[in-house]
């Protein structure tokens, strides 16, 4: 059996396969052995109390789903003495996912989960249905280095830095992360969308807008996350429409050190083992020794444009 | 995976849950409406599956439809066999369409046992359903538990009219006392009902009180047991939902609990609740 296990920094992970966060809780628990992942991902908490959006709360599209969940959370105290204790007791290394409203808060979130139960913070700097129009930290380099920044000084735990499809210039924010002493990247969330009943006329999501999510954004965040890994030194998670072995398989080729898997488990519960499961099986027929070899292995031919001219032109 | 290795902090409502292939044995038109399933899954399903639990289907994907979610759907029947598995659904979106086309001999994978389960209490004599519309599938499986267990059924069945009643469907053989409801003579009407619902509680001691398939009967069952509160009373409720393993956050409705407002999850704390925790604007989004 080949070498499964990856480094997230300091992080040591028994394989590259974690659940995305917001698309795990330790229900899974009843479909998965929770002690095979790489990681335990958690949802987002925020230190303020939020009831969630309106429902309905998701809606399907072709190829994907929308959702405008709205995090709901009961706050940090809640979050350490009642939902932290379920994920401790695997063995498997815990990431908390954090959310929040201002640099402050989001410093306040960190400080408070820096705890040595926890393995690293996911900051969730791009939540698409938070803010309105879909604004987030990680829509511009300027907001991701102050909110990053904060975080990292309020904490000595690894930090991973959650970015969004929707930036437009994402090598930007992921510098900007990397610059303000993120540990790692997760590339990425949701891309924010839309979509409207024509009968009812009425919006398909009680939010009207959320974040699109499954097969149908694979290509744009394998892209994105090719784009961060060319950016930065710091190590990239791939994150967006990844169902299969070979989905990982491909984000690994693009830069990715890891793997988060979100929308899948929702088709299939057992999703994430049959990841784990479909690299063993790649690596043994494509005769890979360890996994991590394969990071950002995509063969690109640097001087294949050069060449093209040369033959185009001649 | 042995199940003693995970710590009980959630509510576990399956030892296993699954995405099983399963083969369709059957399915066909029962009336206009509604169509019946039958598969035989991968595992023992029926020694897994209790009342009031659901699945969720991969709906197959064709030319003109291509369903991403899975549909949640509760159990109709089990067995005899240990992988068979019955279904009674009505089509009405993208993804029952699709699921109409599915040929017998056919794969369709499924996921569960999902949710919560109805109650039925060892000293329980006698019980009442109302049902309504695809709500008779979801309570087919009590009936049966209820029978096995020597309860009496009193059952009154609301429907559009004489032909979708669907009454042996309902009882498949259970002996109970009937009383049917149409809108066509309007015998289904919200003061009829509750005129005969006062009779039927008053006339004789019933444990517990069940329904599913309409907000109005379940509201005004809600009324009408304020005035019976010694008995039991439950509904299997519906939300759109995505993981239907109470992940995702999705399908919440809003309940008093004990005095307290809270959101809980359909697929996870539900789909059965007491109804004498439904909020009012359920029907909200």
């Amino acid at each position: 059996m080949a070498d499964l296990s990856v480094h997230v920094g300091a992080l040591a992970l028994r394989n590259p396969v974690m659940p995305a966060s917001g698309c795990f809780a330790v229900e899974y628990a009843e479909a998965l052995d929770l002690r095979q992942l790489g990681a335990l991902v958690v949802k987002s908490v925020s230190p303020k109390s939020r009831a969630g959006n309106p429902t309905p709360r998701v809606a399907e599209t072709h190829g994907g789903m929308l959702n405008s969940i709205g995090i709901p959370s009961h706050g940090l105290d809640h979050y350490r003495c009642r939902v932290l204790p379920a994920y401790t007791g695997f063995g498997t290394p815990v990431v908390v996912s954090i959310s929040a409203d201002t640099v402050g808060e989001f410093a306040e979130a960190a400080a408070a989960m820096s705890l040595p139960e926890v393995a690293a913070i996911e900051a969730n700097i791009s939540c698409p249905n938070l803010e309105a129009d879909g604004m987030a930290f990680a829509m511009t380099a300027e907001s991701t280095r102050r909110v990053i920044g904060a975080i990292r000084r309020s904490t000595r735990h690894p930090v991973w830095a959650k970015l969004t499809p929707n930036a437009g210039s994402v090598a930007d924010v992921a510098r900007a992360a990397e610059g303000a002493g993120a540990d790692a990247l997760v590339m990425g969330n949701t891309v924010l969308g839309m979509a409207i009943d024509i009968r009812s006329r009425k919006p398909r999501l009680g939010n009207v807008m959320g974040g699109l999510s499954g097969p149908a954004i694979k290509p744009i965040a394998l892209r994105m996350v090719h784009q961060c890994y060319r950016a930065v030194r710091i190590p990239v998670i791939g994150c967006g429409g990844i169902s299969t072995a070979d989905d990982a398989v491909e984000f690994m080729l693009a830069g990715a050190r890891a793997v988060q898997v979100g929308t899948a488990s929702f088709v299939d519960p057992g999703a994430m083992q049959k990841v784990i499961d479909g690299l063993h099986r790649y690596c043994a027929e494509t005769g890979v020794d360890r996994i991590a070899d394969l990071v950002g292995q995509v063969d690109i031919d640097p001087l294949l444009p050069e060449r093209w001219l040369r033959f185009a032109n001649a | 995976m042995n199940s003693d290795a995970v710590p009980a902090c959630f509510q576990r409502n399956a030892d296993r849950v699954a995405s099983h292939r399963s083969e369709v044995l059957a399915h066909r038109a029962v009336n206009e409406r509604y169509r019946y399933l039958r598969l035989r899954g991968d595992a023992a399903l029926v020694a897994a599956t209790r009342p009031g639990q659901f699945y969720q289907l991969r709906c197959p994907i064709s030319a003109d439809a291509q369903p991403f979610l899975l549909r949640p759907m509760s159990v109709y029947g089990t067995g005899p066999e240990p992988g068979e598995i019955e279904f009674l659904y009505s089509v009405t979106g993208l993804g029952t369409q699709a699921l109409a086309a599915l040929p017998v001999g056919g794969a369709l994978d499924i996921v569960g046992p999902l949710g919560n389960t109805f109650r039925l209490d060892a000293g329980d004599r006698r019980i009442l359903v109302v049902a309504r519309g695809v709500g008779l599938a979801t309570m087919a499986p009590l009936l049966r538990q209820a029978a096995a267990a020597g309860v009496a059924v009193t059952a009154v069945m609301s429907a559009r009219t004489p032909a979708d009643l669907m009454r042996d469907e309902f009882l498949r053989g259970i002996e109970a006392d009937v009383f049917a409801v149409h809108d066509s003579d309007c015998s289904s009407g919200v003061e009829a009902v509750e005129a005969l619902l006062r009779r039927l509680l008053s006339g004789q001691r019933h444990d517990a009180v069940y329904t599913c398939g309409s907000h109005r009967l379940l509201m005004l069952l809600q009324r009408v047991l304020a005035d019976y509160p010694d008995i039991r009373a439950e509904v299997a409720m519906e939300q759109r939902m995505a993981c239907g393993m109470g992940v995702c956050l999705s399908c919440v409705r809003r309940f008093d609990v004990a005095g307290r407002k809270q959101f809980l999850r359909v697929c996870r704390e539900g789909p059965v609740f007491d109804i004498r925790s439904v909020t009012g604007e359920v029907e909200f989004g």
